[in-house]
């Protein structure tokens, strides 16, 4: 049984001529709770993306799960940026959430009564079944995040995959969207891309920071070395004025 | 009207109307909300260029017709998926080759000239009963693929990145999608032209669009409008004598700023109210 969630081996990626991710490294167990922080287009999106299989490395491997990342795509769950939809797209709520349950092997075939009743007990999970008739485009993007997370949980996934569901949405819905990350952790290994360093240190085990390199802490405090590559990491963290909790008091701690 | 239907041409035009109605219903839908308006003009135009072609060989002008503009739309999905920062010149550019092609292989096709107007607009009242029948099965076909993958289409086009991401071959999809299209456009070219298929493919879907919250609502419900502005369409260039292709878009316009005019007037509504 292989023991890591995520394996990246010396990866490099280029877009049209320019370098986006140079020799990236990391090896995620099963259990974690990683964050994913970095400037704007430092390839945060990027690495996801090549987590997923959406994108293919230049060189290097990446293994998910110990399978390469389109095959082990019934194992883990994505929760896209809510920002990019469009409002008038005619689609419920529980047709967005049925869209966890498609797969290759039932391409053509009708959804089960099982996708029905997984789908019902992912959006009470998130509180967003009594909104099931509703069309997505009319719900606040904090309602519509809890739906896509619903909409990736039915899928059972052992991996879950958020690229910043706190983005544009109410305060309140980021506290119980980490508190409940926090809960599924206990099953689920959890990649987080966020712009919220506050949330990181309070709410994940481990973090990379992504600025065409990468570098991995596992023990979820920002290092120095962090700061110091991704320039605009400490711009964040002072924006959100929670320097106290982010900034390596941690050599005591422990 | 009524006494019209004892004529065998009206007759076809009626049953030629709901069919191409019921195509772009269905079809339109899916080309709005993925938003590839642009590539269906596109196959619409260069379809000329199978015309040409088939003239100039001396082979059915629809066959000919269908095989180019499925051909072109194959090209043309390639580029969008290929180049996506390009992909909209490179479709103008075959939207226009493609139809000076038709125009060129038509001049030097020898006997008589074709009239490219009735390509252009239309001549939905000279529609055979061979070619109603042509028209009928290749409808089935195409609504029977639309409801058989219809939950994938859905994903596609909602979200075609998690779609991938599940495992649904969302290429394969978008290339079938294409090629259902070119062939629904060449059909549709017989009933309001080349010009106005696009008129046909969006119009109503997007009025459909804001009175329900299914993707498959918004197809009957752009399939009924079509059939209404079709035979209103085909009833008002009878009275008057006018281009029935026209004349059939002419009812589909009025129709899209009579909603426009609603939406305008409920939102504002709204705003009184909500003071």
């Amino acid at each position: 049984m292989n023991e890591y969630a995520i394996q990246v081996e010396h990866v490099w990626f280029s877009y049209e001529g320019s370098e986006v991710l140079r020799d990236v490294s990391l090896a995620l167990k099963k259990g974690e709770f990683l964050g994913i922080i970095g400037p704007n287009g430092g390839g945060k999106t990027t690495f996801l993306k090549l987590l997923l299989g959406i994108l293919k490395p230049d060189r290097g491997r990446i293994l998910i799960l110990g399978d390469l990342p389109n095959t082990a795509s019934q194992r883990i769950g994505y929760v896209p940026q809510n920002t990019d939809f469009s409002t008038r797209f005619p689609i419920t709520v529980l047709d967005v959430a049925l869209m966890g349950r498609l797969a290759w092997s039932r391409i053509g075939k009708r959804y089960s009564s099982e996708d029905y009743e997984k789908v019902r007990i992912a959006l009470e999970k998130v509180g967003m079944w009594e909104y099931r008739t509703r069309p997505i485009g009319r719900l606040s993007g904090g309602q519509r995040q809890r739906v896509f997370v619903a909409r990736a949980l039915v899928t059972d996934p052992e991996i879950l995959f958020l690229d910043e569901p706190t983005a544009s949405v109410d305060q309140e819905f980021q506290v119980d969207l980490y508190g409940f990350l926090k809960e599924l952790n206990k099953d689920v290994t959890i990649v987080v891309i966020t712009h919220d360093v506050g949330v990181v240190s309070s709410y994940m085990k481990s973090i990379a920071c992504v600025n065409k390199h990468l570098i991995f802490h596992e023990g979820g405090r920002i290092t120095k070395e962090m700061v110091d590559m991704a320039y605009q990491c400490p711009v964040d963290l002072i924006a959100h004025g929670l320097p106290h909790r982010v900034l390596p008091t941690h050599e005591h701690e422990d | 009207m009524w006494d019209a239907l004892y004529l065998e041409f009206m007759r076809n035009a009626v049953v030629a109307g709901v069919i191409v109605s019921i195509l772009c219903g269905v079809l339109g839908t899916l080309v709005v909300v993925n938003r590839i308006v642009f590539i269906s003009g596109g196959i619409a135009h260069a379809a000329y260029g199978g015309i040409g072609l088939a003239f100039y060989f001396g082979l059915p002008p629809s066959a000919g017709a269908a095989l180019f503009s499925v051909l072109i739309s194959l090209i043309m999905g390639a580029a969008s998926f290929k180049g996506k920062e390009r992909a909209d010149t490179v479709i103008g550019v075959m939207w226009a080759v493609g139809m000076a092609l038709g125009i060129i292989l038509i001049d030097l096709t020898p006997g008589y000239g074709v009239d490219l107007m009735s390509y252009l607009f239309g001549s939905i009242l000279s529609v055979p009963t061979s070619d109603i029948w042509y028209m009928a099965v290749l409808a089935v076909a195409i609504v029977c693929t639309v409801v058989a993958f219809y939950k994938e289409f859905l994903a596609m086009s909602y979200d075609e990145e998690f779609s991938f991401i599940v495992g649904i071959p969302v290429r394969g999809l978008y290339f079938l999608l294409l090629v259902m299209i070119s062939l629904a456009v060449v059909m549709t070219i017989r009933v309001v032209g080349l010009i106005l298929v696009i008129a046909l493919l969006t119009i109503p879907p997007y009025i459909a669009e804001k009175y329900t919250t299914s993707l498959g609502g918004m197809m009957v419900i752009s399939s009924l409008l079509g059939i209404f502005f079709t035979i209103t369409g085909l009833w008002l260039s009878y009275s008057f004598d006018l281009t029935s292709g026209a004349t059939i878009i002419m009812v589909a316009g009025a129709t899209f700023f009579f909603s426009l005019g609603v939406e305008w007037i409920k939102a504002r509504k709204k705003v009184v109210g909500g003071n």
